[in-house]
Formats: C-alpha cells, sequence, structure tokens
C-alpha cells in the first residue's frame, strides 16, 4: 500500500492555500464601479495623450471593430441611439461600461478556466478509463488504481463548479455569461438581443443550471459507483459477476459521457459567444481534454513508479502512455486546424469573429498554443526509443499540459474579458489552487486502495505487458521474448 | 579456398526454433541465416541483429516531401502567377498557409511511405522476377531453417542442433 507522505500533503496545501489568496487578490483588484475604470482610464490615457485627443472617428472606428467582434456586452444596445453631437461624450461612457465589465469578468474568468481544465481532465480520465474497461484493453489494468485515483478529483471540483455555475446564473455574481444580462431575451429592453432571444429554447438560465448539475451528478454517479465495484472487483471471486456488471456500466457511461461532453463544451465554453457556433465544437474539447488527461495519467504513473508504489508497471507502460499522448495531440491539432481552416475558408463574417478576435488580441498564446501543442510532442515523442525515457515524457508533456491550458484559456477570455486580459496572480493563483486540490485528492485516494486490481481477468497479461523493441531498464533480457 | 558447406537445421515449431538460436548463439557459432513462413516474435533479438533505421529514412524522406509542398505552393501560388482567386490573400505564403496545408500533410505521407517502401525492397533485394532464393521449399509453409556455415566441425554442430530439437539436418554445398 502506498503512503501518502507528509511532505507531499503539505505541498497540496501550501499550493491550496497560495491559490486561495491569488484567487482573493484578483477580487479584491476588480473595479467595483464604472467611475473606477474611468478614472484608471483617464490615467492611462495621461500617459500617452496622443492616442485619444481630437481623434473621435479613430476613436469609432477602432471601437466599432473591436465591439463587433467581442460581440458581447451591452455596449451595442447604446450604440444604436447615439447622436451625433454628444457621440464622443456618451461612448467613451459605453466604452468604460464595457471595460468594466471585462474588468470584473478577468477573477471569475482566471477561476473558471483553471476550474475547466481540471474538471476537464479528470473527466477525461474518467472516460479514458471506462474505454480501457469496454475495450478489455489488457496492458492498462495495472494503471488502473492510478486513473481511479485521478478521477478521484472529481468530486471537489464538481462542488466548486455547481457554486460557480450558481453564482453565474441564480445569485449574478459575474458577467460571464453575456446572455444572462437582464433583458437580454425582452425585446422592450435597452439589452434585448434578438439572435439569442432565437436560440432562447436553448440558452435560458433555468436550463443551463440544471443540465449544468445534470452532467455533473452522471459523472460523478459513474465514479462513485465505479470506484466502489472496482475495489469490490478485487475480493468478489465470483465468477467475474463484478467485472462484467463493471463492463455493462462503463458501457453506459460512455454512451452518456459523450452525449453530456458535447453539450457541455456547448453550454460551458460556447455559451460564453452566444452569437458563434461551430459543430466541431464539441470533439475539439474532447480532444483538448483529451490528451490533458493522458499527460496527467503518465505524469501520476511516473511519479508513483519513482516512489516503487505500482509493482506491475514497466517501461512499455510509460512507452504506451506516451504513444497516446502522440497520438491524441495529432488528434488535437487535425481538429484545431479543421475548425480554424474551415472558418478561414469561407469567411463567413458571423464564424470569422470567433477567430478575428483571437487573432487580434491574443496572437501570441493562440499561436504559441500550436507550437506546444503539436510541433512539440511530435517532434519530442516521434522516436520510439524517447517514449518509454521517463523524463523525456515529463519534459513533453509539462509542454503539453501548458499548451492545453493555454488552450482554454484562450476559449473562455476572448469572450469574457477580451483585450483586458493578462496572465497575472489570478490566473496564476486559480492553478495553484486547483493543482493542489487535484495533489491532495489524487493521492490520498491512491492510498486508500490496494494499487494492483487484483481481480481484474486481465492482470497477468497486463504485468508481462511488453512492446516489442522496448529493453525495460532493471530487467534481464530474459524476462521476455 | 575456404569450404563452402553449410549446414541445413529444419525446426517445425517456432518456440523450438527461437530456444535452438539462442543455444546456437551461446556456443558461439554464427549463424548465417534463418527461413521462416511467418514473422517469429524476437528471432532478430534473439539473433543480435541491428536494429532497422527505416523509420529513421522515412522521418527525412516526410521532411523532403514537406518541402517539396512548401515549395511547390509557393513558386505556383504566390511567385509564378499570383491571382485573386475567390479573395484568397496571395500576398505571401504565409497569408495563405491555411489553404496548403492539405497538400502539405498529404504530400508529406505521400514521400515518406512511397521512399520507404522502395527503400525497403532495395536494401531487402526484391524486385519482379527476382529469382527466389529459399533454401527449400518447406519453409514458406510450416518448417523453420537455420543455416549454418561449416569449419570442419560437421559432426559437433549436428550433436548441437540435434539437442536443440532440430527435426532434420543436411550439410549442403552452397554455391
Amino acid at each position: 500500500m502506498y503512503q501518502f507522505s507528509g511532505k507531499l500533503k503539505m505541498l497540496s496545501f501550501a499550493l491550496i492555500l497560495i491559490g486561495a489568496i491569488g484567487i482573493g487578490v484578483g477580487f479584491y483588484n476588480a473595479p467595483s464601479s464604472v467611475e473606477d475604470v474611468k478614472e484608471m482610464m483617464s490615467h492611462e490615457a495621461s500617459s500617452h495623450v496622443d492616442d485619444h485627443a481630437g481623434a473621435n472617428n479613430h476613436a469609432v472606428a477602432g471601437d466599432h471593430k473591436e465591439e463587433s467582434h467581442v460581440a458581447a456586452t451591452v455596449e451595442h444596445v447604446e450604440h444604436a441611439d447615439n447622436g451625433s453631437e454628444d457621440h464622443g461624450v456618451s461612448h467613451e461612457d459605453a466604452h468604460a461600461e464595457h471595460v468594466f465589465h471585462q474588468l470584473q469578468n478577468r477573477p471569475w474568468s482566471a477561476l473558471y478556466v483553471s476550474l475547466f481544465f481540471f474538471l476537464g481532465v479528470t473527466l477525461l480520465v474518467l472516460a479514458f478509463y471506462a474505454s480501457q474497461r469496454v475495450a478489455q484493453s489488457a496492458w492498462s489494468v495495472v494503471l488502473f488504481r492510478v486513473m481511479e485515483a485521478i478521477t478521484a478529483n472529481l468530486v471537489p471540483v464538481s462542488i466548486i463548479m455547481i457554486l460557480v455555475i450558481l453564482s453565474a446564473s441564480v445569485l449574478h455574481w459575474n458577467h460571464m455569461f453575456v446572455w444572462m444580462t437582464e433583458g437580454t431575451f425582452d425585446p422592450s429592453s435597452p439589452n434585448y438581443d434578438a439572435i439569442v432571444d432565437g436560440k432562447s429554447w436553448w440558452i435560458n438560465t433555468p436550463g443551463w443550471t440544471i443540465r449544468s448539475i445534470i452532467y455533473l451528478l452522471i459523472w460523478n454517479a459513474y465514479r462513485w459507483f465505479i470506484r466502489k465495484n472496482s475495489i469490490a472487483e478485487d475480493t468478489a471471486n465470483d465468477g467475474y459477476k463484478t467485472y462484467k456488471k463493471n463492463y455493462n456500466v462503463s458501457v453506459g457511461f460512455l454512451f452518456l459521457f459523450m452525449i453530456t461532453e458535447t453539450m457541455m463544451s456547448w453550454d460551458w465554453i460556447m455559451g460564453l459567444d452566444p452569437h458563434w457556433f461551430s459543430t466541431l465544437f464539441g470533439w475539439y474539447v474532447l480532444a483538448s481534454l483529451l490528451v490533458s488527461a493522458l499527460t496527467v495519467i503518465a505524469f501520476v504513473t511516473i511519479y508513483l513508479r519513482s516512489k516503487d508504489a505500482l509493482p506491475g508497471v514497466n517501461d512499455s507502460h510509460i512507452h504506451d502512455l506516451a504513444k497516446f499522448m502522440f497520438g491524441f495531440s495529432v488528434f488535437w491539432t487535425y481538429l484545431w486546424f479543421s475548425q480554424f481552416m474551415l472558418i478561414w475558408y469561407a469567411d463567413i463574417p458571423e464564424e470569422t469573429t470567433y477567430f478575428v478576435a483571437r487573432f487580434e488580441e491574443y496572437k501570441v498564446p493562440f499561436l504559441a498554443m500550436v507550437a506546444m501543442n503539436f510541433v512539440f510532442p511530435i517532434l519530442l515523442l516521434l522516436n520510439s526509443d524517447y517514449k518509454s525515457i521517463p523524463w523525456f515524457v515529463v519534459i513533453g508533456g509539462i509542454v503539453i499540459l501548458c499548451g492545453h491550458y493555454v488552450d482554454v484559456f484562450v476559449m473562455v477570455m476572448p469572450a469574457t474579458v477580451g483585450s483586458q486580459w493578462y496572465f497575472g496572480i489570478p490566473e496564476f493563483g486559480a492553478l495553484l489552487f486547483f493543482l493542489g486540490i487535484f495533489i491532495f485528492t489524487v493521492f490520498s485516494a491512491f492510498a486508500k486502495a490496494n494499487p494492483v486490481p487484483k481481480g481484474n481477468p486481465f492482470l497477468k497479461e497486463s504485468e508481462h505487458f511488453h512492446y516489442y523493441n522496448i529493453e525495460h531498464r532493471g530487467e534481464g533480457s530474459g524476462d521476455h521474448h | 579456398m575456404e569450404s563452402s558447406k553449410v549446414i541445413h537445421a529444419f525446426y517445425n515449431d517456432d518456440e523450438i526454433l527461437l530456444d535452438a538460436v539462442k543455444a546456437v548463439k551461446a556456443e558461439h557459432h554464427h549463424i548465417e541465416e534463418v527461413f521462416c513462413p511467418f514473422p517469429v516474435h524476437g528471432l532478430d533479438k534473439a539473433m543480435g541483429l541491428a536494429p532497422t533505421r527505416l523509420a529513421i529514412t522515412a522521418f527525412f524522406y516526410g521532411i523532403t516531401g514537406l518541402s517539396f509542398a512548401i515549395w511547390m505552393t509557393n513558386y505556383m501560388m504566390i511567385q509564378d502567377w499570383p491571382q485573386d482567386i475567390g479573395g484568397k490573400p496571395s500576398f505571401s505564403w504565409l497569408e495563405n498557409m491555411p489553404a496548403f496545408v492539405p497538400i502539405m500533410f498529404e504530400l508529406t505521407v505521400f514521400f515518406a511511405a512511397h521512399l520507404m517502401v522502395i527503400t525497403f525492397y532495395m536494401r531487402s533485394r526484391i524486385w519482379p522476377f527476382k529469382e527466389a532464393e529459399n533454401p527449400d521449399p518447406r519453409t514458406t509453409d510450416d518448417h523453420f531453417l537455420m543455416e549454418i556455415p561449416v569449419k570442419n566441425n560437421v559432426d559437433e554442430l549436428t550433436t548441437l542442433l540435434t539437442k536443440t530439437g532440430a527435426v532434420e539436418i543436411n550439410v549442403v554445398d552452397k554455391h
């Protein structure tokens, strides 16, 4: 049995504490009124005067462009009844309000990006685990307890997600989702948005909240069931009845997972840009989270193996995980590019705004993400020998994980904070906070069960798993042939 | 002149063959060749054959294909005759790059795959009308054959090979 070391526990608490402080600082620094923002903007303006002074036309043109691709906020409503005389003044007010909402969104978005990233990664570990059961794959059986332990993180992140969902939809504490603005669906309101109103059969606050909670319940129910029954499998000795039950439930879960994952990506990510839509999006989010999930499995496996906590795992298992990391990195790139290229090629304005917003204001993360998620892993993990060298996999994995964090960042931020984005204390704090929770839940869950799933009929095969061209370190050549 | 006799030892099971190869290697005899009707997992390791470098060649062929595609799209679409086709930006290669990616991808795969296969044929000396080299037709059906060059040690080798479970041992002239 594995012992959750006190050092690691301290580290996780420290991360949670530092992260919580970072998140708190983010909320503390967010402006509380439009006046604050105006003051801040006048400070900024005075530092480069020539930008705004006497260039009303320029300001209007520039802001109009920004407004059209952010496609959020109440700003465009005010735009409609602007007279020619007071144009400059009222526009500046509108702009200040716009920036105010963006700055208010920033701590929420910082929290949301990390929350979604960790929730998604944990969820995809669960889905990958279910797929391994359904495929009756033998190689991964010795990794089952690692994957189960990682899914323990699903519980706290789901709870935080429910809190964030309720604070957005019921309590109206944040403006991340523009369509939750009062009057969006009311034709007599200045905030009326006909396009969103046309979709109100799907995006409406009660429906969204209920759906979100149902997704989380389904995922957590499966995790709770499979963890309990996987441990029961160890000692069941009932002619594989428990094993078969776990198989059947996993088939059912995968079916529900594919549906809920797709709808989750519409509700939680695409819902941030309610004027934009894409059919590929569910798959794209899936690919991004799946490659991160496999990397996380590889990381936890490599760490636990280095602590001698995983007796059955050999270099071939690491090699297979790295192969999956490599393959799904390419798969992610395929979907990313398919989505980008189809929209770029046809250049239909209502679709293109999405990428215009990202390309104009997020050029560095947007392009760096492709290098980190595609070019780097493809060159590093192409060689078969490198895939079984743990430190190589770790280096590749760190870049992949950072790359997919940036991916989620670029999915969320342009819709909520627009040009006001920055990777600072709130973002970093949220990342550390969820990392701390992850370390604590995962390793305490791993310490609670036998690291070898004894009752699994494929266990022997998994322990002798050997990829043909891998020379295992620390084993004689006679161990396999 | 050195004698050009070889021993042909026949086996009828791949597991027995694998153990025989290890036993013969352990006695430091050189194994000239092993003929099998199907790939025997681990035979190359047991014989101590060097790993193949075919994958490395494929990587470089792929890079060649990619370079070719980049050169071709740039020359044709940007340099030679930059037309406005449906508003696509043909001012520079990079601006119009997404449209070229499918070609770049396919040519990379095309070059990597085909040139690697041709390399394989050349290195393995396989071509149409090539005379077959199998010393005994049974090796394409259900027998395995180990070929060992003889250096005045026929008796010693025969005893060793009998012990390893060979079903038939012949000493033949090699031309």
